[in-house]
């Protein structure tokens, strides 16, 4: 074993949201290359919306991504809004978790389900479960469909979400529209205990890796998903406007995502990392699933992430419950409904400014930062992504692992790392797509 | 009789089209039940074989390299959808072509620009022939399932050539001009339902232009609310910025 060569090339990795490669090469059991070369085609975002309205900029970056569309949202505004010197009502404010929590439902359901699912039964995609485990693909579409039709009733749509824009919303939730999501979110209670019963029957690999986990940290009792100072499992706690001394972004030329690193060669975004500086914060019921997994902070096998996923996923449903209940007994107040468009009749007042927003979405902490003038022009923008922030951290895993599962076949080490990858959730289609892994030289 | 074989395929885009097919919840098995679904990268690992039915792709196209592999899809289908904005119109993918090039290379890598090759952005009409367009940033679900059965049936789909005011005044939605702020619903052409003014917001164009907009009523509208046009026009290039290659070729001719 110790003197065999393997060469892993994988072309276009599959069941991640974007385009990606994974390069391996071992030559007489060194490890001589391990790489996750990132091939999504750049879309430049950050220079295309230079002179555009600073009220345009969500509807804009929210296109980055499809599947995070809510968070990019989210983060947009808060960066707007913060270098227009905009402060959000409270209620705007609760709005705006109740729709985070929706996505880092729907889009952990997905992922657990739909991405990850296939790898852990055996099986190369859903579509084969559809006739081995009807009842489980059903019950995916369905918690799907769920999440997507509470969007749909609150913003709009979940795929690029419609009425949240900077300033609060255009459309506010009517009584008939809370009961209309309670319901369905109440309705979805069953599934998620099934959907918790079928994880804790799945196999995680063992591996572990003593990682930097990096999210938003605050002081109150509150799991922060919007709000917060940047912290990290090894101590760092920055304001989220010194963002740039958190990512120490730098690029590679195998990847069109830059690279980040902290207080060591490379750190971890997402749910895991929320989970290792937040667990005590969550969700009662959150934690009764964490106890029951037996996964406890600090963890360090990535794989887990999925895990730590699951967990976020009970907390965000009972969450949002509790957010639409006291909305239910104190009220909506319909006069916070605003219209903006491009801010023509300036009821929005606008400054010259440099904002940073910094959310947690489901894949890790997403910031977004503009500098606009002062008529609201963005001048310059920045957008850095939770998938940039983790792929140095893979290919760090990558280099430890392989070496572990050398006695194992090609394809077993090709289906471990392609596991590994897909476990951060990557999201190559943010500001470049991921994944294929390439065996050089086996 | 064999189920028509179907692919997704992505080009420079957020993939949330090819998500809104997973939005359809256990309709989804009635679409499955249909067709026999031979590649979707975003969801399975399988490749599928060198001739399809239907192909669908999402994404502009943006690399010299995206150009080859559309090319090479073209030829494995024998029915090719134009599936959501960056596909139909380059949607804002397009935007990158206000810009140099390389000066918006430069902007975004720094002086690692020249790892990360573009080109100028193109829908992918303006690569390859289309048999169906699916507008829209995301596509509307209704109408995808009925370009879907039109492909399948091999029958032609019209998308509407009127403008969303027609389906946003069905919804009896106040005008968004009347509110005091511009909308792009006069010019832009419908079948989304009007989703966006439903919700309070306004039309941004995401499903290309009417093939011949009211040019005069829109000016009037403009000067009744005293609005510049140069607003309007930068509103119009956030999707539909790559008309403009269209419009170049068209002189050269």
């Amino acid at each position: 074993m110790s003197k065999r060569n393997v060469s892993v090339n994988v072309e276009y990795l599959t069941r991640v949201e974007g385009h990606g490669n994974i390069v391996v090469d071992v030559k007489n059991g060194e490890l001589k290359t391990c790489e996750l070369q990132i091939v999504e085609a750049p879309r430049f975002f950050e220079g295309m919306i230079r002179g555009r309205s600073i009220f345009e900029a969500q509807h804009i970056t929210c296109r980055i991504c499809g599947i995070c569309s809510c968070g990019h949202t989210l983060a947009s505004i808060q960066a707007a809004e913060d270098a227009i010197g905009f402060k959000p009502s409270k209620q705007t404010t609760e709005l705006r978790k109740f729709l985070l929590h929706m996505e880092n439902l729907d889009s952990h359901i997905l992922h657990i389900y739909l991405l990850v699912a296939p790898d852990l039964l055996g099986v190369k995609s859903f579509v084969p479960l559809i006739n081995s485990h009807n009842d489980v693909v059903r019950r995916a579409l369905r918690m799907k469909k769920a999440c997507n039709d509470v969007c749909d009733i609150q913003v709009g749509r979940h795929v690029h979400p419609i009425s949240s824009i900077v300033g609060g919303f255009t459309k506010l939730p009517r009584e008939k529209d809370l009961d209309a999501m309670l319901k369905i979110l109440y309705d979805m209670r069953a599934d998620m205990t099934a959907t918790v019963e079928l994880a804790a029957t799945l196999k995680f690999p063992a591996f572990e890796r003593d990682t930097e986990y990096v999210g938003l940290v605050s002081d109150d009792a509150e799991y922060p998903m919007l709000i917060g100072d940047v912290g990290s499992t090894d101590g760092v706690r920055m304001n989220k406007k010194d963002y740039k001394k958190i990512t120490n972004e730098f690029i590679v030329p195998h990847s069109s995502a830059k690279h980040a690193k902290l207080s060591r060669n490379s750190y971890a975004v997402g749910a895991l990392a929320r989970f290792n500086l937040n667990a005590d914060k969550l969700h009662p019921k959150a934690k009764e699933i964490a106890a029951a997994i037996g996964l406890k902070p600090k963890c360090i096998n990535p794989y887990l992430n999925t895990a730590a996923q699951l967990v976020e996923c009970v907390h965000s449903l009972e969450e949002a419950i509790r957010i639409l209940e006291d909305f239910k007994k104190n009220g909506v107040n319909l006069d916070e409904e605003i219209l903006v468009g491009l801010n023509e009749k300036g009821n929005i007042p606008v400054k010259p400014g440099n904002g940073v927003g910094a959310v947690e979405v489901p894949r890790g902490i997403l910031f977004h930062n503009y500098e606009v003038d002062e008529k609201g022009i963005i001048k310059k923008a920045n957008c850095i992504i939770p998938t940039n922030q983790n792929v140095n951290n893979i290919e760090q895993d990558m280099k430890k692992l392989v070496p572990e599962i050398l006695d194992k076949s090609d394809e077993k080490i090709t289906l471990m790392l392609e596991m590994l990858v897909r476990a951060y959730d990557p999201c190559i289609s943010c500001s470049a797509h991921f994944l294929d892994v390439k065996f050089v030289n086996r | 009789m064999a189920k028509p074989k179907v692919a997704f395929f992505d080009f420079a885009c957020c993939e949330g089209c090819q998500l809104q097919v997973a939005n359809m919840g256990e309709l989804l098995f009635d679409v499955l039940g249909a067709i026999d679904v031979v590649e979707f990268r975003e969801v399975m690992s399988e490749k599928g074989p060198d001739k399809i039915d239907v192909a669908i792709v999402e994404g502009s196209i943006t690399t010299p390299h995206a150009v080859e592999k559309i090319k090479k899809i073209r030829e494995r289908a024998s029915v090719l959808i134009a599936y959501g904005s960056c596909a139909t119109i380059g949607g804002v993918n397009g935007m990158k072509n206000n810009f140099k090039l390389d000066d918006i290379r430069k902007e975004v890598y720094g002086k690692d620009a020249k790892y990360f090759e573009t080109i100028e952005t193109m829908s992918v009409p303006q690569v390859v022939k289309v048999d169906y367009l699916v507008n829209g940033c995301p596509v509307y679900l209704p109408e995808f399932v009925k370009v879907l059965k039109a492909a399948l049936a091999g029958l032609p789909y019209q998308v509407p050539d009127y403008s969303v005011c027609v389906e946003c005044k069905l919804n009896e939605n106040v005008c968004m001009y009347q509110k005091g702020v511009t909308c792009l619903g006069p010019v832009t052409k419908a079948g989304c339902n009007s989703w966006c003014i439903n919700n309070g917001n306004i039309c941004y164009g995401c499903r290309g232009m009417v093939s011949n907009p009211n040019e005069k009523g829109a000016k009037d509208v403009l000067e009744k609310y005293n609005i510049p046009m140069d607003l309007i026009v930068n509103k119009m290039n956030m999707y539909n910025k790559c008309r403009e290659i269209d419009q170049r070729e068209q002189k050269k001719r």
